[in-house]
């Protein structure tokens, strides 16, 4: 392994170099803003709540007393009076990461200065996390209408419902905070906040465009989650 | 680790002069360190009295508040069991007193001293104030954030008081809240009480998150010039590794918080399985109460290392200090902590093996469990040589640690009993474990909180706390815990199950009637002597004598500050740079038996110190 460089930071070669940079002062991971370590710490938390949940999801599911209901039916959608399985799902799949591409995209421009771009992308990545919890707003309502409640659905187990709308509703939750603040990053980054070095609203603290990496961080982990939700609620 | 004095074991005295002062730097190398990666903190200033003491930014305040807070708490749980032990030393005495009052007193003082008191009163109350301060920095990283920590727990702590004044009083299913007992009616609290509970619970652990984000960032971004992980007061080891197992276990009781309100409110049948009722079948069917025990003490088993670690972390640093030696075996604790806290979570089953698991899971859970006595053993040991050949100081702080030692020592003995399935098993339920688990973390996380109130506040409040009160307070309370527990043993090894209301005509009513209102006396006493301390400390603030800046004579940086108590931004224009661990207790040849960590190696020519 080479020397690398990480924001004027040299890190040594090897297990070793590794460990000599962790046990140095001031800083264990080398040249990492606080935030963007928070957030992984943060986001390394909220994997172990997802965990619990689609851990649970699994337990409930393999011992149930009554069937579970068949999910390629429960889940497809009638067109032209045909079903097509997964296919509200595979929609809903792509709008959100294709809105972790253009939140990448974001990340670029913004540590490349170029605020007009990074603006729009922010706003795209928001317009396409609002449209995601709008279609999940359409399939909730779809099953309601169908009887799926968390108590009980005609289909079979109850647990079902119960997991569907807890888990989903948890990650639906999680894009929703997502979006608000992506709206609050619109809005900073066309202003020209990160520019002015205007302090924040309520911490009173200059921003930076690292803020909207930090964002990102969350939004690809909230897609991340999403993979697993759609293997598990879906595929299974 | 990795430093500058690659070729050096230690500092050789170069002059048979000792020097003090920075006159004269003998090897200018041995001197360096690494300059400033960060710049200075952005720090906000309050203006208002609302901006400095309410909705304050500065983790000092913010310690403080949580500690009160926690006080506060801890106060309304040592009231309960005050009612508790009267019902059962002098059954029927308090008129008021039917057996839901005592199932909900006996849920509350549980759920409020394991996780309302200890962990917000060491990680929020000890974590807030001291990390920055010994890791040499400004304040936490994200002070905002750490300030809506704190009113988060505030309002956690509101919620869980307000279920005291709700139809149907708090919940009394036990601090365990297991279901499906939990939710059903017919247990105090099902309705509303439970509610508030579940609620509060997940309310103190968002607060939480946030104030344990910044306690790791603190620690692992923040540290001042010269201050390695290796250099950091073992306090500062043992709250962060606390805070890593909580920021991975909490997780666990807020996903078991929003099932179980889930199951209440909406009916859903996470952990409730077909239940029968006066011969008609409830709603509820095809959910697994083990899958909510699971989930609890996977955050259950944790929490009691959540709130031990930061407890040993504190308790090695006073007994350095009081001893006048450095800590035995420096690494060794560090590992210890880190191990402990790794193993903490592989062996959250150990408190279920009654509830109908596989056996073969019992015998897994039982070898981890033991394993963990290995890491804890290595730090009684240690802290016993540290103590070995020290310059002790039989002052109140030192008595609080040895009391500790011995307190954890017992509880960890009895530890070993529980952690073996076929000896579980006879225990399970009865006084023994109580006696158990309140040594091992109640009195002795106690004790070193104790150490620490009366260590730490000459530098919360720049007065001393009066040692004679200090002393009536450690030996009523450790003489005082011990009638209390000691007793409790034997009350288990006859069979007296815990959690019962009375004991009605059963064959105990005969041998443990006397042991009952002797242990009942005993803890009125201790209870009350707790507020020995209250009195010493408001006599304090009013007329105590001046503490002179670092009066025990100690190495780390908190007592190092610009002022005492420190301000805001801690340490004046510039912040302090490190050049050694802070254990540099009576070092041969130097000229105070104490070298602070901000000494460099070249003011302390004299003197042969090992290399940190």
């Amino acid at each position: 392994m080479s020397e690398q460089k990480i924001d004027g930071f040299e890190l040594k070669p090897g297990f070793k170099g590794m460990a000599s940079d962790t046990g140095s002062d001031q800083t264990m991971f080398k040249g990492v803003h606080w935030g963007k370590a928070m957030m992984w710490i943060f986001l390394l938390s909220d994997t172990f709540v997802f965990s619990c949940f689609l851990i649970s999801y699994m337990k409930g599911r393999g011992s149930t007393i009554v069937d579970w209901p068949n999910t390629s039916e429960v889940f497809s959608l009638y067109v032209g009076g045909v079903p097509v399985p997964l296919l509200l799902i595979a929609i809903m799949t792509f709008v959100l990461i294709t809105s972790s591409g253009t939140m990448a995209l974001a990340v670029k421009y913004g540590y490349e200065k170029n605020r007009k771009m990074c603006g729009w992308l922010i706003l795209a990545t928001a317009v396409g996390g609002l449209t995601f919890v709008g279609m999940q707003v359409f399939e909730w309502s779809k099953l309601i209408h169908e009887g799926v409640r968390p108590w009980g659905n005609p289909f079979g187990a109850s647990q079902f419902g119960s997991f569907f709308f807890m888990i989903t509703g948890f990650h639906g939750f999680h894009v929703s905070i997502g979006v608000i603040f992506l709206f609050i990053y619109t809005y900073k980054v066309f202003a020209g906040h990160y520019e002015s070095k205007k302090r924040g609203w309520f911490t009173k603290m200059k921003g930076d465009y690292v803020e909207i990496e930090i964002l990102g961080l969350y939004w690809h982990f909230v897609d991340l989650v999403w993979v697993f939700i759609f293997a598990f609620f879906y595929l299974w | 680790m990795s430093d500058e004095y690659d070729n050096n074991k230690s500092y050789q005295a170069q002059s048979s002069e000792v020097i003090d002062g920075s006159t004269g730097s003998v090897n200018p190398d041995i001197d360096y360190v690494r300059p400033a990666e960060v710049g200075e903190q952005d720090l906000y200033h309050g203006h208002s009295f609302i901006e400095k003491w309410v909705f304050c930014q500065d983790a000092k305040v913010i310690g403080v508040q949580y500690f009160l807070t926690a006080v506060f708490t801890g106060i309304v749980g040592l009231i309960l069991s005050w009612l508790m032990r009267l019902q059962l030393g002098f059954p029927g005495l308090a008129g008021f007193m039917t057996a839901e009052h005592y199932y909900q007193f006996v849920t509350m003082h549980g759920m409020i001293m394991v996780v309302y008191f200890l962990t917000a009163l060491f990680l929020g109350g000890f974590g807030n104030y001291l990390i920055p301060l010994m890791v040499g920095a400004r304040d936490m990283v994200f002070p905002y954030v750490n300030m809506l920590s704190f009113w988060m727990f505030f309002v956690a702590v509101a919620v869980l008081m307000a279920s005291f004044f709700v139809p149907g009083g708090p919940t009394g299913a036990g601090w365990t809240l297991y279901p499906p007992q939990t939710i059903l009616e017919g247990t105090p609290g099902s309705g509303m009480g439970i509610l508030l509970m579940l609620i509060s619970l997940s309310l103190f652990v968002i607060g939480f998150t946030m104030g344990g984000l910044n306690y790791m960032i603190t620690i692992l971004q923040a540290r001042t010039r010269g201050m390695t992980l290796m250099r950091m007061p073992l306090t500062v080891w043992g709250i962060f590794t606390a805070t890593v197992l909580a920021m991975l276990a909490f997780p666990a009781l807020l996903v078991s918080a929003i099932m179980m309100t889930l199951d209440k409110v909406l009916q859903t049948s996470f952990f409730m399985p077909t239940i029968l009722k006066a011969g008609e079948v409830l709603e509820y069917g095809g959910g697994s109460p083990i899958l909510f025990q699971h989930l609890f003490w996977f955050f259950g088993h944790p929490e009691v290392y959540i709130v031990a670690l930061p407890a040993f972390g504190i308790v090695s640093d006073l007994i350095s200090v009081h001893a006048r030696k450095n800590i035995f075996g420096y690494r060794m604790m560090v590992w210890a902590i880190v191990g402990i806290g790794g193993l903490s979570f592989f062996v959250w089953a150990h408190h279920m093996y009654v509830s109908g698991m596989n056996p073969w899971f019992g015998f897994f859970f039982a070898t981890t469990t033991l394993i963990i006595a290995v890491p804890t053993a290595m730090k009684v040991y240690n802290w016993i040589l540290t103590l070995w050949r020290g310059n002790i100081r039989i002052n109140t702080v030192m008595l609080w640690c040895l009391g500790f030692i011995v307190t954890f020592v017992n509880g960890g003995i009895t530890g070993i009993f529980l952690g073996n399935v076929s000896v579980d098993v006879p225990l399970s339920d009865t006084y023994f474990v109580i006696a158990h688990f309140h040594m091992v973390m109640g009195i002795a996380p106690l004790m070193v909180i104790m150490g620490a109130v009366y260590h730490w506040f000459p530098l919360v409040a720049g007065k001393m706390l009066h040692e004679g009160l200090g002393k009536w307070h450690f030996w009523i309370t450790f003489l005082g815990a011990y009638s209390i527990y000691f007793p409790m043993h034997y009350l288990g090894f006859i069979g007296v199950p815990r959690r019962y209301f009375e004991m009605y005509d059963s064959p105990y009513m005969t041998s443990a009637v006397g042991m009952n209102e002797f242990i009942s006396i005993a803890a009125f006493i201790v209870g009350a002597a707790q507020f020995i301390l209250v009195f010493n400390i408001i006599k304090t603030l009013k007329t105590g004598k001046k503490a002179e800046q670092n009066p025990w004579k100690a190495n780390s940086l908190e007592w190092y500050t610009s002022t005492v108590p420190p301000e805001h931004g801690n340490f004046g224009e510039r912040l302090p740079v490190v050049h050694r661990w802070p254990y540099d207790f009576s070092v041969p040849g130097a000229k105070d038996d104490f070298i602070p960590q901000t000494t460099a190696p070249s003011e302390v020519i004299h003197t042969e110190v090992e290399k940190t």
